[in-house]
């Protein structure tokens, strides 16, 4: 399945695959009281996501909240331990890695998290969170650490100057600048990047997004992008991943995902999605719009776990789990979990 | 529900069979000789001292010492002194030789005192305290509520047994504006019963309410800036009705924890208080039997004491799961 | 599930109704600038009678540190059934301003001044006693976070009950009729059975669509829907959407709806307010302010998001970060970020704060710049960078 191993601090060649995740599962155990007894049931977090993400290439995982988006991206980081399943990095599964032998990979798998204020310790100086990875890794000599720190600082838009403040003193912009910044410190290979401007105004969110970008062209660095903004996905990423209850359901170039989306939910969530063209151009042709709420992934519903909301639902559905693959009309690389899939056009405004 | 509550019994029941071990272990395999403790220094013939020593059993293997005495707790068991054979029915507690009495007698003689006052004072701390705390809570930031504020802050750094002291000195017997502590039992005398009463309860609530009404105000202050308060106030509700209907019950979630553990608290043994106004409480009890190594007392008094605190705990987890429907599920 | 939705709800603005907007304002407008201004936000984008009347509005807190000027000379009104969305950033004052109208401020620290008229009866200056009449009846607030702000120690229908009851004078079971009536009208399957149930038993979704029940409870002429889904997933904001939607068809209230995504806005709204550090700086309605934009801020705006419609080569972020309120720029508040400032002659933008006039000398679409040629620059320059 995976490539040869390979020694993990050499760079990959662009286009190379980097990452391969099979199979991947978080189950989190609960408990549940019920009379006099209890019972043991589990939380399907993520319940068999695969992938594969190249060098320098942007994979989005899309999917609204309890999709297992931002699960995934902790298990690939390794900040969860997987349930079950394969994270080949460079041909080395990391999966169930003891904390020892995952410390080279750490480094080169990065997470940079949504929430700007509560992930950047404020006790420390902005110098001091940047440079502790680097301490950590042994990247740097004694006494270079500043100069590097100040370097990074600058490649993430900030005035080198500042090293010295603390998170408090800056804007919630500046904030996921400096969060990159310590990701950049140990040259990673992968950014994971969680919701990494959705906490952001939406002139501060342009800025961030610009930056990744620029991280991305120069530096190659792949990314895999969660997010819940449609618009901002379709905007960084070029292959796209959606993902319900803790399964991808349709997968593809963004192009196809966003021009001739296959599943229904892609469908129902594109149409979903607000959208300014409404007014700047010509309103979409169809709207559909789900009813109800996303299951719990406590008992995720049998066979198809969208069926429950999906129109196009029939007895098959509730019996045979549909399987993630291209259908003979699909474009390369595009697949879609559902056994009526069907390209559907004209979802969202266009603009002339 | 009912799993809630069953579960909660079952932890509070381990825990008092766990202080139960622990002050037997304490008191009985402790270096020292239980019986010579037991009987005193002054008064103690060799006789007494076999007698004790066989009451208790302590040729017998501990094991055995401590299955007697968590026996007599259910089913009662025997003791003699001087010859005579003296009943000790179930809870037994043990059996004071030095006063002659079984311990179970001598704690249900005091606990309707410390009952009383406990009753009076939680009243108090709860009404008052709460009250003013939610007060200052409303009027955040403004002259009265810093002012309140500090007053308290002054009382509470004051020692307690010097405020107790004082008030009972100068309201009680140089200008008796207040009636004398003393303990009068409720169903002989109703009118005597407060008025015996009345000058502790004050002394005790005033001076902790102080306490509550601070903790009050933190908890009051944090709930009336949360979103659904703002809610309460867009429907149009009175000022009032936010405060005291729609803060209130939240606010009062961490004060009512630390209300369990002062009541358990105080259950044990209200010490100065009973103390400086005559009451014949537990917590005298309790400083009657240090002095006189009493130790059966001591030994029956510390597991009173777990007991209330444990059913605190238990009344306080059963109240939240009431206030809170959230808890229920857990 | 799947509706072909006629997109009919525009229709409302059709040209002639603009024409005669402006030709009402033409009849009442003074000569000098300053009450220019003032009629230009009275007046509404369709002409129809307002039913909320916000008029030089201005907000103050007092703070340690300095006087936050909130919210500076706002005006603007909405008519029964319509809707006004008012548009901004964090810091913009759009949230301030709408609590003013609801009186949900801090009386003790802020300082209000203006007017704020409901139906032709004055707010500022009413005892909160009058204003609680008000609230909840007249006027309802559906907020952001339904999980916050909802009691959590309450049943959903003990809540919903409640807000009708502060109204009417009716027995516990008249209301419980009617907030199973409202249940029922927000779309909650068996509101018998989610009438008796907690907040933390409901859904997002359900919470925010009960949150809805308890605003139109008592049949309110206004709603103000503060971020109403920004807290909900893509799928359950174009349920809630829709609902509110379709309740305004039905109950021909007015709305207006606070929000930072332009997305909902293109959605939901038939007039536009941009608000920046506390001004307005762009009104008109939907299709002026977004598709014809007349203020550097608002291009910034839309060429910052991406949209789910088109794929965007670059974003073109605006630079730089929101003012502090405690310390505004001279002139106009945007000029630090403004990459057209070098286009105004002399140092305008950095010493005179612009009015907001009407960009076609007449119309109802106003916006706050000195640039005089907002219409090439717009449909030379940054339109063909937004598609």
């Amino acid at each position: 399945m995976s490539d040869t191993v390979r020694p993990i601090d050499q760079p990959a060649a662009q286009g190379e695959t980097l990452l391969q995740v099979r199979d991947l599962k978080m189950h989190f155990p609960i408990k549940e009281a019920h009379g006099l007894g209890r019972t043991k049931k589990t939380v399907q977090a993520v319940d068999g996501v695969s992938f594969d993400l190249k060098a320098g290439q942007s994979l989005g995982l899309v999917g609204e909240s309890g999709c297992g988006k931002s699960t995934t991206g902790r298990m690939i980081t390794r900040l969860l331990t997987p349930t079950s399943g394969e994270i080949n990095f460079k041909g080395t599964n990391i999966a169930q890695l003891k904390e020892k032998d995952l410390r080279p990979f750490r480094r080169q798998l990065q997470i940079v998290f949504q929430d700007p204020y509560s992930s950047l310790n404020p006790r420390q100086t902005v110098s001091n969170i940047i440079s502790t990875p680097l301490r950590v890794h042994n990247l740097v000599k004694k006494g270079q650490e500043l100069t590097r720190v100040q370097e990074l600082l600058e490649r993430v838009g900030l005035n080198p100057e500042h090293h010295n403040r603390y998170p408090n003193e800056f804007s919630g912009g500046q904030r996921q600048r400096i969060g990159i910044a310590r990701a950049l410190a140990v040259e990673p290979e992968v950014i994971i990047a969680d919701e990494p401007v959705s906490a952001l105004d939406v002139s501060i969110q342009a800025q961030v997004m610009n930056l990744l970008e620029d991280l991305r062209r120069d530096l190659g660095i792949a990314f895999v992008f969660i997010a819940h903004d449609l618009g901002v996905v379709r905007h960084f990423c070029d292959e796209v991943a959606v993902m319900y209850l803790g399964k991808i359901v349709e997968q593809g170039p963004r192009e196809q995902i966003y021009g001739a989306p296959q599943h229904p939910y892609t469908q129902a969530l594109l149409s979903a999605a607000p959208d300014l063209g409404t007014i700047r151009g010509v309103p979409a042709k169809e709207r559909i719009r789900l009813v109800g709420d996303v299951p719990s992934p406590i008992d995720p519903p049998s066979g198809c776990r969208f069926r429950t909301r999906c129109w196009k639902a029939e007895d098959i559905c509730a019996t045979q789990e549909p399987k993630l693959e291209g259908k003979p009309q699909s474009a390369p690389g595009h697949a879609a979990a559902c056994h009526f899939a069907e390209p559907k056009v004209d979802l969202v405004a266009e603009i002339a | 529900m009912l799993y809630f509550v069953a579960r909660r019994l079952v932890s509070a029941l381990s825990v008092v069979l766990v202080t139960l071990i622990a002050t037997f272990a304490l008191f009985f395999i402790a270096p020292t000789d239980p019986a010579a403790a037991i009987c005193g220094d002054r008064n103690c013939t060799q006789e007494r001292y076999n007698e004790i020593k066989k009451n208790l059993n302590l040729d017998q293997p501990k094991v055995q010492q401590f299955a007697e005495y968590t026996a007599g707790i259910f089913a009662g068991r025997t003791f003699e002194t001087s010859g005579v054979i003296q009943d000790c029915n179930a809870p037994c507690l043990g059996y004071s030789f030095k006063n002659d009495r079984p311990v179970t007698q001598m704690i249900k003689d005091r606990l309707p005192v410390t009952v009383s006052l406990v009753a009076g004072y939680a009243v108090l701390v709860l009404t008052i305290g709460v009250f003013v705390g939610s007060m200052a809570a409303k009027r955040r930031g403004t002259l009265g509520d810093r002012a309140l504020m500090s007053s308290t802050l002054i009382l509470s750094s004051v020692p307690y047994y010097i405020v107790a002291l004082m008030i009972s000195l100068y309201f009680t017997i140089l200008y008796p504006i207040l009636p004398r502590g003393g303990y009068t039992p409720l169903t002989d005398n109703a009118g005597k019963w407060f008025a015996g009463l009345l000058t502790p309860w004050l002394v005790l609530g005033i001076y902790n309410c102080t306490a509550y009404a601070r903790y009050s105000r933190g908890s009051m202050v944090e709930t009336l800036s949360e979103d659904y308060i703002r809610t309460a106030r867009a429907k149009g509700l009175s000022d009032r009705k936010v405060t005291y209907k729609h803060a209130l019950r939240s606010g009062m979630i961490p004060v009512i924890t630390i209300f369990g553990l002062d009541v358990a608290g105080s259950l044990a043994g209200a010490i100065f208080t009973e103390r400086i106004f005559d009451l014949p409480g537990l917590g005298n009890l309790v400083l009657q039997s240090l002095e006189t190594y009493d130790l059966p007392v001591i030994m029956g008094t510390v597991l009173v004491a777990s007991v209330v605190l444990v059913a605190m705990n238990f009344i306080v987890d059963v109240a939240y799961s009431l206030i809170d429907p959230r808890v229920r599920l857990s | 599930m799947t509706t072909p939705a006629p997109e009919d709800r525009k229709d409302s603005m059709a040209e002639s109704a603009g024409e005669q907007a402006a030709a009402a304002a033409d009849a009442k407008r003074g000569p000098s600038v300053a009450t220019r201004e003032k009629r230009a936000g009275l007046m509404n984008p369709s002409g129809e009678t307002p039913y909320l009347v916000v008029e030089d509005l201005t907000v103050k807190f007092p703070t340690a540190d300095g006087v936050v000027s909130a919210v500076n000379g706002l005006s603007y009104s909405v008519p029964l059934g319509r809707t006004l969305s008012i548009v901004g950033e964090s810091g913009s004052g759009k949230s301030v301003s709408s609590m003013a109208v609801m009186g949900l401020h801090d009386r003790k620290r802020t300082q209000i001044t203006g007017s704020i008229r409901l139906g032709g009866d004055e707010l500022i200056g009413l005892s909160e006693n009058d204003l609680m009449k008000v609230r909840g009846d007249a006027v309802a607030m559906v907020f952001q976070d339904p999980q916050s702000s909802l009691h959590p120690l309450y049943t959903i229908g003990n809540q919903i009950s409640e807000a009708y009851r502060v109204h009417h004078k009716v027995s516990k079971d008249v209301a419980k009729k009617r907030a199973l009536e409202m249940l029922d009208l927000v779309g909650i399957p068996n509101p018998i059975r989610r009438f008796g149930q907690y907040p933390h038993e409901f859904s997002g979704g359900m919470r925010q669509r009960a949150m809805i029940a308890m605003g139109l409870v008592n049949d309110p002429k206004l709603i103000i829907a503060d971020e109403p889904t920004t807290a909900l997933d893509v799928t359950v904001q174009a349920q809630i959407l829709d609902l509110l939607n379709n309740l305004q068809k039905e109950f021909g209230s007015a709305i207006v709806l606070i929000t930072h995504d332009l997305g909902v806005v293109a959605e939901m709204a038939d007039d536009v307010l941009v608000m920046y550090a506390g001004r307005c700086v762009e009104y008109g309605t939907a299709e002026d302010v977004l598709a014809n934009p007349r203020m550097p801020y608002t291009w910034g705006l839309l060429e910052s998001i991406p949209t789910v419609s088109a794929a965007s080569e670059k974003l073109r972020p605006i630079k730089g970060l929101p003012p502090s309120l405690l310390n505004l720029p001279s002139g106009c508040s945007f000029n630090p970020r403004c990459p057209y400032k070098d286009r105004v002659k002399g140092e305008r933008c950095t010493t005179d704060l612009p009015d907001l006039l009407p960009v076609d000398g007449a119309g109802a679409h106003t916006s706050r710049c000195h640039l005089h040629d907002k219409a090439s620059i717009y449909e030379t320059e940054v339109l063909p960078r937004l598609s």
